[in-house]
């Protein structure tokens, strides 16, 4: 689980060490917008916009979504962190319980391995 | 070294869990269908609740019921009835807290002295499963916090200037 935040940090950061594409994640605050726009907006390609939304993406911070020839960008940080945290927390809830059952089935095992030796004695 | 557990939404209605355990699938069963083993495993001490009750009689009608909870507060219950019961391969019980409940199947896949244990829950609507699964977001993850405070700090500085 750490791990995981950590990567998922470390691609944000990454993502964030850019001024354009922190300008990128500024305006979409503001509201969504198509590549296209971003580009015009940042004085840019459409390649060269396409590759920082494409990094942003990555970082999980912008989610895009192609309707037609557009293809609409939006700020994705919450949605992410949200599917991270549920599935994540229940994942725990079932790992912390597995690691007793484990407990549990390893002193099964041991006892019939003692009870086994004692019965062919 | 211990076992990895993956847990999926496999669709709108359904999470599947895995986890394999270094037994066979009959001691691994025998740990899911008697009482005073279920109480060793089923509420973990990391939870910071204890079981108070547990009851369970499996076999196909058969009902459970645990209580979990602390000595002096409410308590929780969950019960339902047991379904289906195969020996030493699958379990399948609902539960019948309320309408929304999910019936869960357990299966338990021997190989070479080893148990995959395979546990699904089937919630009867998507809401009832996001409903189930809401309480979980409780307690936001601090560093995704600290990441959006970022963003929008941000987002200030940039507007202002």
């Amino acid at each position: 689980m750490v791990q995981y935040i950590r990567n998922r940090l470390d691609a944000s950061f990454a993502a964030l060490s850019d001024a354009t594409r922190r300008g990128v994640l500024e305006q979409l605050g503001r509201a969504d917008a198509s590549i296209t726009e971003l580009a015009e907006k940042f004085h840019m390609t459409l390649t060269g916009m396409k590759k920082h939304v494409g990094v942003l993406e990555q970082a999980g911070l912008v989610t895009t979504e192609k309707v037609g020839r557009v293809r609409t960008c939006k700020l994705g940080v919450r949605r992410l962190e949200e599917e991270a945290t549920w599935i994540e927390r229940y994942r725990q809830l079932w790992e912390a319980r597995f690691d007793e059952l484990d407990k549990v089935v390893e002193e099964l095992k041991r006892k019939e391995k003692v009870d086994g030796r004692k019965k062919r004695e | 070294m211990k076992n990895r557990t993956t847990a999926e939404r496999k669709s709108e209605r359904e999470l599947v869990v895995t986890r394999t355990f270094n037994v066979p699938a009959r001691i691994v069963f025998e740990a899911w269908t008697t009482p005073k083993l279920l109480k060793l495993w089923w509420v973990p001490k990391s939870a910071g609740v204890s079981l108070l009750s547990c009851e369970a009689d499996v076999r196909v009608g058969g009902r459970y019921r645990f209580e979990i909870g602390h000595e002096t507060s409410k308590s929780m219950a969950f019960f339902g009835r047991y379904i289906e019961v195969t020996p030493h391969s699958r379990l399948v019980w609902t539960n019948e807290e309320s309408d929304e409940g999910a019936v869960t199947t357990v299966t338990f896949e021997e190989e070479g002295g080893k148990t995959l244990l395979v546990l699904h829950e089937l919630y009867p609507t998507k809401e009832a499963l996001d409903r189930a699964t809401a309480g979980m977001e409780e307690g936001m993850l601090e560093s995704f916090e600290q990441l959006e405070e970022l963003l929008v700090t941000l987002g200030a500085s940039v507007g202002r200037s």
